[in-house]
């Protein structure tokens, strides 16, 4: 019952721009349940007798058979089916436990991409867009391992633009096959897959179709692996099909449903991606903290270097704020999915709706943890200096392995735009009522400034300074839309500053809800580190989004109607005299001494 | 078959270890427990090994309180059939060995097991004394254990070599590294460890025969000092008065 209270008061998806949460709706890790740390624990066992002993040899790809084998011996344990149904093989977990599987296996190099391939966008287009006998034939299997799937989405000329590409399917004369044609390329997981969901157009179509593509259906051909930066140990490979025969009846959803399917997976896949990058930078900042103790200069651990204790403070920091926003959304995401279930739909539309609900947040998660993980990987190779650019380092392998978080799943520069996209396309639709606020905040300005008091514990006063980054949002989205209207898509710089904004807002709100709530729990004097990250996350957000929104104003608006908006938003963005340099030491001094990540 | 396993609960490797009311006490503060991993890795996965080739059951047994739980289940969920935990705490090597053997000693068990020690105090106690209280046969330290019929056959590492033993069922063993391969529990294991049976039992009235005078922790590392091969008087006389060990 309790969760129905808290789905009643939860926000629907990117309504956390218009309104307030409660820190009692969210969800946070410091609450797992045992079972869920119990799958978490054998996760990282799994990994540590199997993954991490062996980085080597995963990534010099001597040995073809490795890799798969590695994904068969996770099945044994369970860890493929962990999301999928018991009827099908799985043990049926909630959003979030699946989440945490991610989050701990994602530390796991190229073995975590193809993990999450295989899970993700290779099993997850049959589990919710097949029949009933497409997912008797091939869940189980997947589940298990014995079948390994990856995802055909982007070809040669068509990456970003997906729905561009060329792959055509025929129905054959007799009716009984759709006939493949055409080549993809990046495909993970390629070069022991059984199963290819891919997309083609049938015919002259506008739209993609969806298929499962058997690998002995014949007319298959791969390129050699691709020579890649990072996750070298993961099989990227160009698939070609040349006049594959595909049973009609392996059609995935309706003909031209493709493009939709691909869209929606891509939601799971990027909200997932957030679990996967966590995963990364945690184990990175384990390493950084533990060199930076071990490494002696000038007869002192590196550790107690001042600018050393600013890069690990910042590591923590941006993690535990990442961390935060990926758990509030996939609770809320998993509230979703038992609302819709409890309102007579299927597990799987459930699910797809659940998600796409939240496809705004999901992209911001996106953005958020790759760039966080490519800053913890970034200062982690600094930490090691030149041991940090040594192939024997742990954390030069982290560094190329990371890059490739901002591209996949929709490039950052794809999502960022996506984000501004789909929040005013909800406002077109009446879905969110952005137009309300923003005129609000319009008004706020002709008035005088009510500058208030400056009292409450520092809950209050952060909750006070993310209300007024989510007014700098609307004010300049409002204008900005009304200003620019059909030309705002076209010109990409504001939205991807609107974007910023709306990533740091979102960050910044669910970062202090966790730690209010965790006040609630452990009491303020016991979680002094918590609230420190808190206050840096939140001071620095300040002015990534003034910044962001100056450079926004001042490409559109001018004269007095500009400078009353840089007025705003500079109200909207102050802050109190912090030092920050205080806080971050009082971070850096808890990792220091627990030698390892530990919030 | 029934096969009683001995499990404790012990501070991650990791972890941080301090004391409090005057060095008497262990500061559990922050501390992260886990299952101790001779009983763990050894005693319990051989035991579920044994079981399931000549059938019967397992039985993991911890004295402690509900906050030890978690690792009750977690042996649950590398395959023991079921649990049984005696509500108590602070207790010393022989009333640990007082309860269990008061316990176990109308359950009739064949095979009872324990680690070779736990990882935290490293006492070697425990499993000796309640074959003594239940006036059973105990091997120590056994790094093999095989089974015929109502005959064990063991091995245990001594000085130069290895020693093979053979007891007659029911007996007690404490399980070294080698026993078997460490399980990580599987995800229909952790389903189910939520349903199988734990079972809260009283203690029963037993005095600690040692007390806990003071803890230390052991003197920090020293950095490494080098000298001069030609030194060697220097080197005696820091041997001497500084490492004291000379
Ligand atoms: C290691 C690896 C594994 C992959 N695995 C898979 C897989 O399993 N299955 C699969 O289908 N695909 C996979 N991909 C493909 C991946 O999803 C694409 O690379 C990605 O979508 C980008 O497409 P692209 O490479 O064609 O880049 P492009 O689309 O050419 O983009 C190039 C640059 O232009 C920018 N850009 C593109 N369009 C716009 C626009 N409209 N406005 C502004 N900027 C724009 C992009 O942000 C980017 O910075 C994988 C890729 C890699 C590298």
């Amino acid at each position: 019952m309790e969760t129905k209270e808290t789905n009643k008061e939860a926000l629907k998806g990117g309504e956390f721009l218009i309104k307030e949460s409660s820190s009692d709706n969210v969800f946070i890790p410091e609450e797992f349940n045992e079972e869920q740390k119990m799958i978490a624990d054998t996760c990282r066992d799994f990994l540590e007798q199997n993954v991490l002993n062996r980085l080597d040899e995963i990534d010099s790809m001597q040995n073809p058979e490795l890799m798969p084998k590695l994904l068969e011996q996770a099945g044994e344990l369970g860890l493929l089916g962990i999301s999928i149904p018991e009827e099908y093989g799985g043990f049926g977990k909630d959003f979030v436990t699946g989440m945490l599987s991610t989050e701990v296996l994602g530390a796991g190099h190229s073995f975590a991409v193809a993990f999450a391939a295989h899970t993700g966008i290779g099993t997850l287009p049959i589990l919710y867009y097949g029949t009933k006998e497409q997912k008797e034939k091939y869940i189980p299997k997947l589940a298990t391992g014995e079948w390994k799937a990856s995802y055909c989405l982007t070809e040669p000329n068509a990456g970003s633009d997906a729905n561009s590409g060329k792959t055509k399917a025929v129905l054959s004369e007799d009716g009984k096959h759709y006939i493949l044609n055409g080549q993809k390329m990046w495909i993970t997981n390629a070069g022991f897959a059984d199963v290819f969901t891919v997309f083609a157009k049938i015919d002259d179509d506008e739209n993609l179709s969806a298929f499962i593509v058997e690998k002995d259906f014949g007319g298959i051909t791969l390129n050699p692996e691709e020579k890649k930066m990072g996750i070298k140990g993961s099989s990227t490979r160009q698939v070609f099909f040349n006049n594959t025969p595909v049973p009609v009846e392996n059609l995935l959803g309706k003909r031209q449903e493709g493009f939709k399917i691909a869209l929606h997976i891509l939601n799971v896949g990027r909200i997932k991606l957030g679990g996967a990058a966590l995963g990364g930078a945690k184990e990175a900042i384990t390493h950084s903290v533990v060199y930076a103790n071990e490494r002696e200069q000038f007869g002192r651990p590196i550790s107690k270097y001042g600018a050393i204790k600013y890069k690990l403070a910042q590591q923590a920091i941006l993690s535990y704020a990442t961390e935060s926003a990926t758990y509030r959304c996939s609770q809320d995401v998993e509230n979703a999915i038992n609302a819709y279930v409890e309102s007579g739909m299927s597990k799987e539309e459930a699910t797809i709706k659940g998600i796409a609900d939240y496809a705004v947040e999901a992209a911001i998660i996106k953005v958020d943890a790759s760039e966080t993980l490519d800053y913890v990987v970034d200062e982690a190779v600094q930490i090691y200096g030149g041991m940090g650019y040594s192939a024997e380092s742990p954390v030069e392998r982290a560094y190329r392995d990371s890059r490739i978080n901002r591209i996949f799943e929709g490039t950052n520069e794809i999502n960022r735009m996506l984000i501004v996209d789909m929040l005013l396309k909800k406002a077109m639709k009446g879905e969110l009522d952005l137009m309300g606020p923003a005129q609000a905040v319009a008004k706020e300005l002709m008035s005088i400034p009510e500058f208030g008091s400056n009292d409450g514990d520092e809950f209050e006063k952060a909750r006070k300074m993310i209300k007024n980054f989510k007014k700098a949002i609307l004010m300049i989205a409002g204008a900005a839309a009304q200003k620019l209207m059909m030309q705002l898509a076209k010109e990409q710089e504001i939205l991807m500053n609107l974007a910023d904004m709306a990533i740091q807002t979102y960050v910044a709100e669910s970062l202090l809800l966790r730690v209010e709530k965790l006040a609630k729990i452990k009491g303020k004097e016991n979680i002094l580190e918590q609230i420190a990250m808190m206050n840096v996350f939140i001071y620095d957000a300040s002015d990534i989004i003034n910044k962001a929104g100056k450079d926004a104003l001042a490409a559109f608006a001018e004269g007095d109607e500009l400078r009353m908006m840089l007025m705003g938003l500079k109200r909207f963005t102050k802050h109190e005299p912090f030092n920050a340099k205080a806080a971050r030491r009082v971070v850096a001094d808890k990792l220091i001494s627990e030698n390892r990540y530990c919030f | 078959m029934k096969i009683l396993v001995l499990i404790s609960k012990v501070p991650d490797t990791t972890a941080k270890i301090s004391f409090t009311e005057n060095n008497t006490k262990f500061n559990t503060e922050g501390v992260q427990f886990i299952l101790n991993p001779y009983d763990e890795w050894y005693a319990l996965v051989r035991g579920i090994e044994l079981k399931e080739a000549n059938g019967g059951s397992v039985t993991v047994l911890n004295v402690g309180r509900a906050d030890n739980d978690p690792i009750i289940r977690k042996a649950l969920a590398i395959g023991a059939d079921d649990a049984v935990r005696i509500d108590t705490d602070d207790l010393d090597a022989l009333n640990v060995a007082k309860q269990i053997a008061a316990y176990a000693k109308d359950q009739n068990y064949d095979i009872i097991l324990c680690g070779k020690e736990t990882i935290d105090y490293n006492g070697s106690q425990v499993g000796g004394m309640v074959a003594q209280l239940l006036g059973l046969p105990y091997v120590s330290l056994a790094t093999k254990l095989d089974l015929n019929g109502d005959t064990a056959t063991l091995e245990r590492d001594i000085q130069g070599g290895s020693e093979v033993i053979e007891v007659k069922l029911p007996f007690v063993a404490s399980a070294a590294k080698g026993m078997a391969e460490a399980r990580i529990p599987n995800m229909r294991g952790i389903m189910a460890a939520r349903t199988k049976p734990l079972n809260v039992v009283q203690p029963v009235d037993a005095a600690n025969a040692t007390e806990v005078v003071e803890y230390s922790l052991p003197p920090s590392k020293q950095g490494c000092k080098f000298i001069d091969p030609d030194n060697v008087e220097e080197l005696v006389e820091l041997l001497h008065t500084e490492a004291k060990v000379i």
